[in-house]
């Protein structure tokens, strides 16, 4: 099967690299999928989860804020200032952190939180 | 004891004392070089890839962005400056802050305003004392910089760039740079306005020399270019932040090393001077009890 070569890479650190079958990221303009063979892009990332099913049929889900996603050549490299993965994600705390935005009215920080839970539910859900 | 000799016991014992505070901190500095070199390993990935990103997008598309465009008649010029907050790391500081004050005088010479932004209290301390402006600082994280503080840093500066009014047209960056754990060199880079065409990679090849794929830009090559081109900033920021905190490591290590062996070589003389004291003292109590025996055997023969 054809399979394109994933990095995740946030500011500080490489969160991820292999090979996947598919990708969807959040950008722009919605949910975009990525698949091997796809035309050279460069789009905007917004703060969501990013999906990727590996090529042994295995998903890695991430939390995503900021950033962008570029593809060329079957290499997808995604980009963000913050990523963690969902086992990396401490749902009490992210809990917090929405109930905190929540009450201070940050719409930014409740939506970061969001999406942590969600890519943390999310790989929940698989097991 | 002797008074001399009881002096020079107690320099002795102080001396130690600080060797063993000095030598700690050398050991300190010296695990954290090895930490803070592997953060700039670890964040060469985003800066690398970023700016492939951001050349491929100038060199695709002709859009125009106020932090790519060179004001003819330049007034003010912005100066971040980035110092450690602790002292005790020899001329790591100084060094950059006489490269900044090198830099100020020659854009004064230009005809330009010095706009100055400090990270580190020393610098703080340095333009504080003497009353100099700044325009606004950040402290308490150069040995252990984050991703976060390089934001609020770029945000700052990006703002004061981009300002209608007011504002800068030029940004220079002083910091230090980590050669090895020997050398580190102050150095001053423009920063802002970019220049795209002389974008470099983490192994010095120039970017534009790559050839790029034909990109669809998503929403569009403006639109890109508007969300790359802070983020970049932000990054050169913060690997000039990592760089400076792996240098202030190296700094103290080297200066700590030179204090812990001076304090060797003190204890060493100090300890042949307290020996020979103590030899003194010896020879004179011995020559007073022979002084003395012979006086009293002089007075009982004369008795006699």
């Amino acid at each position: 099967m054809a399979e394109l070569h994933v990095e995740l890479v946030a500011a500080d650190r490489k969160v991820w690299s292999g090979a996947a079958t598919i990708v969807v990221a959040r950008t722009a303009s919605g949910d975009t999928g990525i698949m091997p063979g796809h035309t050279p892009v460069l789009s905007v990332l917004e703060t969501g989860p990013v999906t990727i099913r590996t090529t042994d049929q295995g998903t890695v889900v991430a939390a995503v804020h900021g950033g962008f996603i570029s593809f060329a050549d079957n290499k997808l490299s995604i980009l963000a200032e913050i990523a963690e993965l969902a086992d990396e994600i401490d749902v009490a705390r992210a809990e917090r952190a929405l109930e905190n935005a929540k009450n201070e009215a940050d719409s930014h920080a409740e939506r970061r939180a969001e999406v942590r839970l969600l890519a943390a539910g999310g790989l929940k859900a698989q097991h | 004891m002797g008074a001399q000799l009881r002096v020079y016991k107690r320099r002795i014992r102080s001396v130690t004392a600080t060797k063993k505070i000095t030598k700690a901190m050398e050991m300190i500095s010296a695990s954290r070089i090895v930490k803070a070199q592997r953060a700039v390993a670890a964040s060469t990935p985003y800066a690398d890839e970023l700016t492939r990103a951001v050349t491929a997008v100038a060199t695709r598309s002709t859009a125009k962005h106020p932090l790519t465009t060179e004001n003819p008649n330049a007034s003010r010029a912005a100066v971040l400056l980035i110092t450690a907050d602790r002292g005790l790391a020899g001329g790591y500081s100084t060094n950059a802050i006489k490269q900044s004050l090198a830099l100020a005088a020659r854009l004064r010479e230009e005809g330009k305003e010095v706009v100055t932004y400090i990270v580190g209290r020393k610098g703080v301390g340095y333009y504080g004392f003497r009353n100099l402006a700044v325009a606004n600082s950040w402290t308490g994280f150069s040995d252990k910089p984050t991703y976060g503080d390089a934001k609020t840093i770029a945000a700052d500066l990006i703002e004061a760039f981009t300002a209608e009014t007011g504002g800068v047209d030029e940004l220079h960056l002083v910091s230090t740079e980590f050669v090895s754990m020997l050398t580190q060199n102050a150095v001053d880079n423009r920063l802002l306005p970019l220049k795209l065409d002389e974008v470099e990679l983490s192994d010095g090849a120039a970017a534009k020399n790559q050839i790029f794929p034909l990109y669809d830009f998503e929403p569009s090559a403006e639109g890109v270019l508007d969300a790359l081109l802070p983020r970049y900033v932000e990054s050169r920021i913060y690997n000039a932040l990592l760089q400076s905190a792996a240098s202030e490591h190296a700094a103290r290590r080297r200066a700590m090393k030179s204090a812990t062996d001076n304090a060797g070589e003190l204890i060493k003389s100090l300890t042949r001077l307290a020996n020979s004291a103590r030899q003194a003292e010896i020879t004179q109590e011995i020559s007073e009890i022979v002084g003395g025996a012979n006086a009293l055997a002089d007075a009982s023969a004369g008795s006699e």
